[in-house]
């Protein structure tokens, strides 16, 4: 339904995005491709020539490469089902009747709009701080031993504080998904007996599956790079160091770009098998 | 001025042709209704005289120029379409005054165009108001505003009352019939509504799958159907086709009888039936008479004061004068 | 749902509500608290919560000792900069695409949308040494366009959606009414869209705002925004309560606002219109 005239301006029209685009994503990609196939230590010599396959091999079996795809997996995993099972929780309470929904509402998502940095240092240190951390009052209150949070308890720990920063996310997404739901047929099945139970399991569940879906595919991509609330909590240590920030201590503090940008071709291999999940989804609703 | 000449004006969607070849003639002053049932292609050759979509072959040409590649902005046309298509963040005044905003034309002069506008189209209190604030018709009337006050060579209206209910479309048929003949501008008109073309047009183009299936002005097209589409399109009630040995003995394949050319009778005529079910409007009765060989139901339109039941023996009567004739290509004979 | 409850349902309903919402709100409300507090009364045992002497002494603190309004400006310049630039960027690419669709329309959204996937980390370096030979590693220059190219894509499409959802024919009007291109998008169409381009506005901004992973990477000292400005409060000498909390007042307070008025349009930019 568009003229000649309409169609070559719609082409220009798109261009700038769709070159910017293209160039943002080839030009770096294209030079990590090539580090990754060289010796490149930027501070030690400089490019030292190619070397094959060798930064890829040696990532992987680098004694730190295991213990940060184990320690990715448990944030992405452990963040997940704590913010889809809350979340769907929330989302039903927030979807019954209430006094001052709207502010509930708001100190719900409250948390989604701090700044990474913010919530990790807020966590870190006046709630994880072992002597002083608000956490540590309530243990000695109830004459428990303070827990040494990040140090001994950190990948726990980590998975509270992103928890806390994606169920916002989640809830909100979840809350919009109940209230799509037809109340009728609720209603129906509240009037053929089925306790909150089954009514929960067989038609609750089923609305939510799509929107569960899109919750898991979105966070898996943002919770795999997530880099701001491991810098500033333990910089990686004490078993914290997920591949993102092996990828950059390797690239910007070892300054070994050949090795890091091997680990990048991983990483980005990872995450569009995620992705592609996801656009499929996204794509059929387009369809629509 | 408002001529428009169409030469061999072909378009296809992708592979398929929505509108064969066809070559039309539109006179200036004169006003043009594309009619035919939808999906006939009567708007798409509507928007490919607007420029809002391309023509995959032949010209367009508007007062002898050839306008086939111009953008629509250029053309000089004015359209009024279907949902009215108002601009909802603006006042009356401001859509009405958009048109003459975008050729740059003097705040007195628009002022002044706006005001007469309004005067004639009854809008002079509602020209500070939303479109959301207005009813079907204002808004009709605030979109056929817009159109006026370009002075456009030929306007284009694409099924423009088909929003409105049946009372506000008499009534907008007929202002739209006198802005005609008050302002003298070609009018190209859309619509699937046979009365509304009999009304309304000077010309008629009947339109059947992407065909041209006749153009004449109405009384013609009554009068003398080129075939059996044009004649059972045109009229209201549809004419009643007669076939098998009743039309064999006119030496047609099939012979069409309007309901107003058929006498009845109780008592005696050419051929019986029974009275199915019986239409009284009051003025006119339509009674629908089973039974007929060759036409069932055969519609007949009597005058009010007949009285017939349900399931009574009636005797038809056609006017020999008033029947058509149509070979086996469904094509008129004489 | 229009149902009838009992007043004591609600009620309950109304309790556990406000108390799980108090609950995920307490870090925040805990910051703007002790930032109120001076620094003993913020390590008090056992803590103090309302009943301390309330002082903004720790506001003028951090202003004085780290420059908090530089920070504010390289945030505000950033985000707001990227935001604008994106829109403009975006407006006619979503134009096209919502109104003038082709076969290839939806593969070239959905491209663009897993350009949003590349995980960042993955071109560190290269974006890096881009920055470095043309001399823009630190400057809000070079990080308002990486931040507008990593939510472009999501301009797009939010653009994309809300342009859906006008009618073709009303634009078909304004060319009928002699507009031209630039007339149609810039009298007709966005006037009409204001409501979806101001919230992707305020989504873009909030997360240009708070993304954290290139603007900690890609400066230093003149162009660090807030997030940096923060990030330095992590070194152990940083660590008073007190003005810790100023500091992420300060740093969260203006989003936090804006995150309000647009928690609707949330859920539309950030799942790429698949929930509605």
């Amino acid at each position: 339904m568009a003229t000649q005239h309409s169609r070559s301006a719609a082409r220009l029209m798109m261009a700038p995005a769709v070159i910017l685009l293209l160039g943002w994503m080839l030009v770096p990609l294209i030079m990590t491709l090539w580090f990754s196939f060289r010796k490149y230590l930027p501070l030690r010599g400089g490019d030292q020539g190619w070397v094959g396959l060798e930064n890829y091999a040696r990532f992987i079996s680098s004694s730190s490469f295991w213990p940060a795809v184990q320690t990715t997996l448990i944030i992405v995993g452990g963040v997940l089902i704590i913010t889809v099972a809350f979340g769907i929780v929330l989302a039903l309470l927030l979807d019954q009747p209430m006094w001052g929904q709207g502010v509930v509402r708001i100190l719900v998502i409250a948390p989604f709009f701090v700044m990474p940095t913010v919530s990790a240092l807020v966590w870190k240190n006046m709630f994880m701080d072992p002597v002083n951390g608000i956490l540590a009052h309530l243990w000695k209150f109830f004459g428990a031993e303070p827990v040494q949070w990040l140090s001994q308890e950190s990948l726990q720990s980590i998975v509270m504080i992103v928890s806390w920063q994606w169920l916002p996310f989640a809830t909100l997404i979840l809350l919009t998904a109940v209230q799509s739901l037809d109340s009728e047929q609720l209603e129906a099945a509240e009037m053929d007996g089925a306790p909150f139970l089954k009514r929960f399991w067989f038609i609750i569940l089923p609305h939510l599956s799509r929107a569960i879906t899109i919750v898991i595919l979105i966070q898996t991509i943002f919770l795999l790079s997530i880099f701001a609330e491991i810098f500033v909590t333990t910089g990686g240590a004490f078993g914290t160091r997920t591949l993102t920030y092996l990828i950059f201590q390797r690239v910007l503090e070892s300054q070994n770009v050949g090795l890091g940008s091997a680990g990048g071709v991983y990483a980005i291999i990872l995450a569009n098998i995620v992705a592609l999940f996801l656009m499929r989804i996204v794509g059929k609703n387009l369809d629509t | 001025m408002g001529r428009i000449q169409l030469n061999q004006v072909q378009k296809k969607f992708g592979d398929v042709e929505v509108i064969p070849p066809l070559d039309l003639e539109i006179n200036d002053g004169e006003f043009v209704v594309f009619v035919g049932p939808s999906g006939c292609g009567k708007s798409t050759l509507l928007r490919l005289i607007a420029g809002l979509e391309d023509t995959t072959a032949g010209h367009i040409e508007i007062d002898g120029d050839d306008a086939t590649m111009l953008p629509p902005a250029k053309r000089g046309l004015a359209m009024v379409f279907q949902s009215y298509a108002l601009y909802p963040h603006m006042s009356v005044r401001k859509n009405i005054a958009f048109p003459m905003r975008m050729a740059k034309i003097p705040q007195d002069e628009q002022d002044r165009r706006i005001s007469s506008a309004a005067k004639a189209l009854n809008l002079t209190d509602y020209l500070d108001r939303r479109p959301g604030q207005l009813s079907g018709g204002q808004r009709q009337r605030v979109a056929i505003g817009r159109a006026i006050v370009r002075e456009p060579a030929a306007f284009l209206f694409d099924e423009p009352l088909s929003n409105l209910d049946a009372a506000l479309r008499v009534g907008m048929r007929m202002e739209i019939s006198e802005l005609h003949k008050k302002l003298a501008t070609t009018m190209v008109y859309v619509t699937h509504d046979q009365v509304e073309a009999m009304t309304m047009a000077d010309k008629i183009v009947v339109l059947h799958a992407g065909v041209i299936e006749q153009v004449g002005s109405p009384l013609e097209l009554y009068r003398n159907p080129r075939n059996l589409f044009v004649a059972g399109f045109i009229g209201s009630p549809k004419m009643n086709f007669v076939e098998g040995s009743e039309a064999a003995k006119h030496n047609a394949q099939t012979i069409g009888i309007r309901p107003e050319h058929i006498d009845v009778s109780t008592t005696e005529g050419a051929w019986q039936g029974t009275v199915g079910v019986a239409e009284h409007l009051g003025s006119d009765t339509f009674i629908h008479i089973h039974g007929i060989p060759g036409c069932d139901p055969m519609t007949v339109r009597a005058s009010g004061d007949v009285m017939v039941n349900h399931g009574d023996t009636v005797y038809l009567t056609p006017h020999e004068e008033h029947i058509h004739k149509f070979d086996a290509q469904g094509l008129r004979i004489g | 749902m229009a149902r009838a409850v009992t007043t004591q349902r609600k009620a309950l309903n109304t309790a556990i509500a406000w108390a799980i919402g108090l609950l995920i709100f307490f870090p925040i409300l805990w910051t703007i608290l002790t930032s109120f507090k001076t620094e003993a009364q913020a390590i008090a045992d056992p803590p103090v919560f309302l009943f301390f002497d309330w002082t903004l002494e720790n506001y003028a603190v951090v202003q004085e000792r780290s420059n908090y309004m530089r920070f504010l400006w390289n945030s505000v310049f950033i985000a707001g900069g990227s935001t604008i630039l994106g829109i403009i960027i975006a407006v006619p690419a979503a134009w096209s695409m919502a109104f003038v669709p082709s076969k290839r329309t939806k593969d070239i959204l959905l491209w663009m949308l897993s350009t949003k996937m590349l995980p960042a980390v993955g071109v560190l370096y290269p974006i890096y040494l881009i920055f470095i030979k043309l001399g823009i590693l630190d400057s809000r220059l070079g990080l308002t366009v990486v931040l507008m190219l990593i939510n472009l894509p999501i301009i797009v499409w939010m653009l994309y959606t809300y342009f859906k959802e006008i009618p073709g024919e009303i634009l078909e009007a304004a060319r009928m009414d002699g507009a031209s291109l630039r007339n149609e998008i810039l009298y007709v169409l966005t006037p009409m869209a204001i409501p979806g381009i101001a919230s992707t506005l305020l989504l873009n901004f909030i997360l240009a705002w708070n993304e954290a992973f290139w603007t900690l990477n890609l400066t230093a000292a003149q162009a660090a925004p807030l997030t940096a400005f923060i990030a330095s409060y992590s070194s152990p000498e940083g660590l008073f309560f007190a003005k810790l909390s100023a500091a992420s007042t300060m740093a969260i307070a203006p989003i936090l606002i804006l995150g309000w008025f647009s928690q609707k349009q949330l859920v539309r930019g950030l799942t790429f219109g698949a929930v509605k």
